[in-house]
């Protein structure tokens, strides 16, 4: 899996909701798109225009009613439960906007939460989980519950937490959604430093700013990808590592 | 450690700490299970002690005994006591325990008492007692334990001799000082040498009579010779109570026939029943066998025991509805802790095992509390009371397996619930 260089690969996925008799939604409605390693995609759109759809699809949360979706070189499209749930906890990294901590446990267990589902030893990662809470500015709170921890705290938890399992992608949904302008600025410097790093980043947000960082900027409209930007000065900066 | 048997503990350790963030609610849901699991121990374990011993009695009588008693027929009874002097006949003869032995299959041995009322006396104490006329074996039929001396010997009995034994605890009454063995007893006109002393196991005979004998110890008797009893008090028993006296005419009191094995009881039982009805022209007599009486005990404390269980077994099913509809309160309350749980790479069994997990340590949490306080409460009631309470380890491990085996089957359906939630949803829910 690590030889593959294209992360995300969608061949006319669609997603239609059956409402009724009659009422079929096509939330999404055919759409293609590649994302490859190390890029740093942001998906922008107007409300019910697949969106969000996009996103859970791209999480391995819901599965596309036609088409194919490769991540990391999988088909997931058409896994049964389990194995879906064993993908997201493999491949994907989480980040919500409204942080999505679990609010009994302390940081450092939060941070844990992905490894427990991937059946792996939890004394063997802790000095790894702590790591990455210094890595995120919280080296001193590994044992603060999240109600401890400011909105911007409780974010870089997050993103701790989402790089625990060392994902394929990091999927993060609004990160500064709930964040004030300057607590978000530096939640997204701290996923820039992670694309540096070689990390694939998948940002859905309606906020043009925060797209701004991306290299890709992808418009969405009715279901279908609407037109793509790039980002020049930024796609020179972090510049996919390619081999061979 | 096993990485397995860490990742469960790492769950059921997670677990607790959910149930601990609603400290008061995990508290009152496991209220039902403690009281489940306390009432099932401590109520068969009052009931096995209150079954136990009237069977321990029973037991003690023989269960290869039939015991055939003189009883006063109902219309003599009121004759008796008015004023004339009037010889009531009545009751066993010495024929009808030599027609047993002779006729009965399968009797060891028959043995028969005289039961006479009496004082007996010592230089100033005066103790009434019990004299018991009877038969060198009795010691093995009832179950005496001999302290001291011997008790009566085939010799005392073919000599009349005037030898007696004594219990122990009239033994202290009487002879509060000196040594009782080889000290002479007065009974009635006669002097007795003392040449042993008993403790008596049980004392069938006096604890049916104790009505009338209230407040005096039970082991006031005096054993002397069958033989010895005959030719001192004659076949006439004479009582004088208050203005009236009462002359009865009674061979034997008592006959205990001893089977040769238990399998005999209760052919011989109706043999016996047809052969007295021969001879007796009123139904001056009763018989217990009490390998019967101790299978009647035994059918009533399985019927107790299915009646108990099943009350203690409706709390603890009131309890596990309890945790269910807590658990699935629970369940909704933390749906979104669920839709995180699924996409941070939870399978459904995972969230099914975690809920599963919290339900169980709430039921086993409870059973376990409710052991410490269900041990405790028969201790507690038969320390306050003086009720017999037995604590079985049966009833202690049925308990906490019930609790458990509640904990799994009410928390399977919420857990299955959660693990079924659409993650999309969860995520999504506020």
């Amino acid at each position: 899996m690590a030889a593959v260089d294209t992360i995300i690969r969608l061949e006319g996925v669609k997603k239609h909701y059956v409402l009724g008799a009659e009422v079929t939604v096509r939330a999404l409605d055919g759409v293609n798109l590649e994302v490859k390693r190390g890029s740093y995609v942001a998906i922008m759109g107007p409300s019910g225009s697949g969106k969000s759809t996009m996103l859970n699809i791209l999480g391995c949360l819901d599965r596309p009613t036609a088409g194919r979706y490769y991540l990391g070189g999988i088909d997931v499209s058409e896994m049964p439960d389990d194995q879906l749930s064993a993908a997201r906890g493999r491949m994907i990294g989480f980040i919500f906007q409204s942080y999505n901590l679990i609010a009994q446990l302390t940081v450092i267990e939060n941070i844990q939460v992905p490894l427990l589902y991937q059946r792996k030893d939890l004394r063997a990662y802790y000095d790894h989980c702590v790591q990455l809470a210094r890595l995120v500015g919280l080296g001193d709170r590994l044992h603060h519950r999240p109600n401890q921890l400011s909105g911007g705290q409780q974010q870089r938890v997050a993103i701790a937490r989402s790089l625990v399992n060392d994902p394929l992608m990091i999927l993060a949904d609004e990160p500064t959604g709930n964040l004030d302008s300057q607590t978000g600025r530096e939640v997204l410097e701290l996923i820039d430093t992670l694309n540096a790093q070689g990390k694939t980043i998948v940002l859905v947000t309606h906020d043009e700013r925060v797209a701004g960082r991306a290299q890709r900027i992808i418009h969405m409209r009715d279901g279908l990808i609407d037109r793509e930007v790039l980002n020049g000065h930024r796609q020179a900066a972090t510049a996919p590592p390619h081999k061979s | 450690m096993n990485p397995l048997a860490f990742q469960f503990l790492v769950i059921v350790r997670l677990g607790i700490k959910s149930l601990l963030l609603h400290k008061l609610r995990s508290a009152l849901t496991m209220l039902g299970i403690i009281f489940g699991v306390c009432s099932v121990i401590a109520m068969l374990a009052i009931g096995e002690g209150a079954s136990y011993e009237a069977q321990e009695a029973i037991k003690r009588l023989g269960s290869a005994n039939i015991i055939i008693r003189s009883v006063k027929p109902p219309e003599d009874a009121k004759l008796s006591g008015i004023g004339r002097a009037q010889s009531i006949d009545y009751g066993l003869t010495y024929r009808d325990a030599a027609r047993i032995q002779d006729t009965v299959p399968g009797v060891k041995r028959v043995l028969p008492v005289r039961i006479i009322r009496e004082n007996v006396r010592f230089a100033q104490n005066s103790v009434p007692c019990q004299v018991l006329g009877t038969l060198s074996f009795y010691p093995e039929i009832v179950g005496l334990e001999i302290v001291r001396g011997r008790f009566l010997s085939d010799w005392d009995e073919i000599n009349n001799e005037n030898v007696c034994v004594l219990t122990v605890g009239l033994a202290q009454r009487l002879f509060p000082y000196q040594d009782p063995l080889e000290q002479s007893v007065k009974v009635d006109a006669f002097y007795y040498r003392v040449v042993g002393l008993v403790r008596e196991q049980n004392l069938p005979e006096q604890r049916t009579q104790s009505g009338q004998m209230e407040g005096e110890p039970l082991d006031n008797n005096v054993y002397i010779p069958l033989s010895t009893s005959r030719t001192r008090f004659g076949e006439v028993l004479i009582r004088r109570s208050a203005g009236s006296f009462e002359a009865e005419k009674v061979e034997l009191h008592q006959i205990t026939v001893q089977m040769n094995d238990t399998a005999t009881v209760e052919t011989a039982d109706p043999q016996i029943k047809t052969l007295l009805r021969r001879f007796h022209e009123k139904v001056d007599y009763e018989t217990i066998v009490p390998l019967q009486l101790l299978r009647q005990a035994e059918q009533t404390k399985r019927i107790f025991n299915i009646v108990l269980g099943s009350i203690a077994a409706i709390s603890l099913l009131v309890g596990g509805i309890g945790i269910m509809n807590i658990m699935l309160a629970t369940v909704t309350e933390r749906t979104r802790e669920i839709g995180i749980r699924r996409a941070l790479g939870a399978t459904r069994r995972d969230i099914t095992l975690q809920f599963l997990v919290e339900t169980v340590v709430l039921a086993v949490g409870g059973g376990l509390i409710g052991v410490m306080v269900g041990v405790l409460t028969p201790l507690l009631v038969s320390h306050l009371t003086t009720m017999k309470t037995i604590i079985t380890l049966w009833s202690v491990l049925l308990a906490f397996g019930i609790s458990g085996a509640v904990g799994v089957i009410f928390g399977l359906y919420p857990a299955k619930a959660a693990a079924q939630l659409d993650p999309i949803e969860a995520l999504r829910h506020e």
